[in-house]
């Protein structure tokens, strides 16, 4: 087991008048290489959640273990686990602040320590997975468009050689060119560097289409927690906590209402082609 | 970085908390030139009741109203221990060049008194009152300054807005440091030279995002036509109700009491 919790809790403002609680009693086991769509209304605990999974929030009650260790433990080194477990805000690139490009991806590495040369190997890496051309390495950060800045970014935490990924809403503010980008560059993450992925998103079709487990949380708690399929199958309710399913959910139930032998577990558009393809050609013959 | 306490707003329901803004910035002078009269052990206890009455008043737990004293704790210290060493008089104790008077010792009390009471009367102000009432008060109370060409619109407008941007600013640096934090970032450890070159990365971030905020607001006030404060209406304008004309007639009889200590010396 990658990441394990166990009990975890966590209150806001803890013994003031603005006391909330974010995370009620959380139980959660992640395996290595698994890829997880986190969904959930804002406000929900999800980037409450990602944060105890690299302990830059310390939970009110409960543990957090990393490859078996209790990271809160006397003597355990934080800024290790994060050299581990990468963590990619919500518009990252409002963290970019050094004067090029390139520089900016070394600033990860460089805390791990590494020599000058190691950290540019690194950073030249980083930078080619997520597909920034060398000659933009040595201009200004902020000179970069909008979904540059986000890959650049991204390549900053990647630098430190990752085994778990966590997003937060990469996909925002982005135009569908830059989205479509980003997605393809972490499902190539997982299948072929085999980093965990954990992807927090509004967008049920993003999660249907890369996800393989789904979980959705709820008032600081696990709703819903399985495969995109299953989860969505229970639509109805995931309606009453202000989530929807994809589109072609509401669709292929409509259809088969309406009398066409569909099959309503279709998530994607490839797949609901599919199903009605084959439920057409059924009924035709 | 949460236990920021320049908004020390404490959100519950009391007389205090509903008066008009003007009346509760009016009533602590008020009680601040009262405090100044009085001189003898009557007037002091009769200063410290209107205090504690007010306290009651206000709901605030007393625990918040001591937390105000912490910054002036030492303010507070050195005050009294000058007043006590430095003032001539009849000796009680002497020692090498120090020495303590009953001058002194009167002083040192009557100031570390006066002190103690007039931040926590200024703090019952500022915990029963958002910053935003507060800066409205007092555009309303000093608009009389526009007649000698002071911009007293545009000031109060940029305290608001300075106040609005306080938590903003907070939470983004909050985000920012734990953005770097993942990345390996130190901030605890090393000498000072290090520490402030680990400054770098949060005051950079900080600073972009500033800009852009106060870009896209000043952009945004534009778009709704914001060209300051001649004509200007306000949404929820300050209007005084009768408990507003009690606060003050019970000022006036504060301050008239205070004046009775003064002359008579109780």
């Amino acid at each position: 087991m990658q990441i394990e919790l166990k009990d975890l809790s966590y209150t806001y403002g803890l013994h003031t008048v603005y006391e909330v609680p974010a995370l009620k009693g959380i139980n959660l086991k992640i395996r290595a290489g698994e890829f997880i769509g986190l969904a959930g209304h804002t406000g929900s605990g999800k980037s409450t959640l990602i944060q105890h999974m690299n302990g830059l929030i310390r939970p009110t009650s409960g543990q957090v273990f990393y490859e078996g260790k209790d990271i809160w433990e006397e003597g355990y080194d934080l800024r290790e686990l994060r050299t581990h477990v990468g963590l990619v805000f919500q518009y990252p690139e409002n963290q970019l602040f050094e004067t090029t490009v390139l520089k900016d991806v070394m600033f990860g590495p460089g805390n791990q320590g590494l020599s000058e040369e190691e950290c540019r190997k690194r950073a030249d890496y980083a930078l080619k997975l997520v597909g920034i051309p060398e000659d933009l390495y040595e201009t200004s950060p902020f000179d970069l468009s909008g979904g540059q800045k986000r890959r650049a970014a991204i390549a900053g935490v990647l630098a430190m050689n990752v085994e778990v990924l966590i997003l937060d809403e990469p996909t925002a503010g982005l135009d569908p060119a830059g989205r479509e980008e980003i997605l393809t560059l972490i499902r190539h993450l997982r299948d072929q560097q085999g980093i965990t992925i954990i992807l927090v998103s509004h967008s049920m079709e993003d999660v249907a289409a890369y996800a393989q487990r789904m979980i959705v949380f709820h008032e600081g708690e696990i709703a819903f927690d399985g495969t995109p399929k299953m989860v969505f199958s229970h639509f109805r309710e995931l309606e009453k906590i202000g989530l929807a399913a994809p589109e072609i959910t509401y669709i292929m139930h409509e259809l088969k209402e309406r009398g066409l032998d569909v099959d309503v577990s279709a998530i994607t558009v490839p797949e609901a082609k599919r199903s009605i393809l084959m439920a057409l050609a059924q009924k035709n013959s | 970085m949460g236990e920021l306490t320049l908004g020390q707003y404490y959100p519950v329901d009391s007389v205090l908390h509903r008066l008009d803004p003007r009346v509760k910035f009016v009533g602590t002078i008020v009680y601040i030139v009262g405090l100044f009269q009085v001189r003898g052990v009557f007037g002091y206890l009769f200063a410290a009741a209107v205090l504690l009455l007010l306290i009651f008043l206000s709901k605030v737990p007393f625990r918040f109203i001591l937390k105000s004293l912490k910054p002036v704790f030492f303010l507070l210290i050195i005050t009294m221990l000058f007043n006590v060493l430095l003032t001539p008089g009849t000796v009680l104790w002497k020692w090498w060049i120090l020495r303590i008077t009953k001058e002194g010792l009167r002083q040192a009390v009557t100031m570390g008194l006066r002190l103690v009471f007039l931040v926590c009367g200024s703090s019952i102000m500022t915990l029963t009152t958002t910053p935003n009432a507060l800066t409205d008060a007092m555009e309303r109370l000093f608009s009389f300054l526009k007649i000698i060409r002071v911009p007293v619109h545009e000031i109060a407008m940029m305290m608001s807005i300075a106040l609005r941007f306080i938590p903003i600013l907070t939470e983004e640096l909050d985000k920012i440091k734990k953005a770097q934090m993942a990345r390996g970032a130190d901030f605890e450890s090393g000498g000072v030279i290090r520490r402030l070159k680990a400054m770098i990365p949060l005051l950079v971030p900080l600073f972009v995002s500033a800009f852009r905020r106060a870009n896209d607001l000043a952009m945004a006030m534009e778009a709704r036509c914001y060209h300051g404060g001649s004509g200007r209406t306000q949404m929820k304008p300050l209007r005084y109700r009768r408990r507003d004309a009690a606060a003050y007639i019970l000022m006036a009889v504060f301050l008239g009491i205070c004046i009775v200590f003064r002359i008579t010396g109780l």
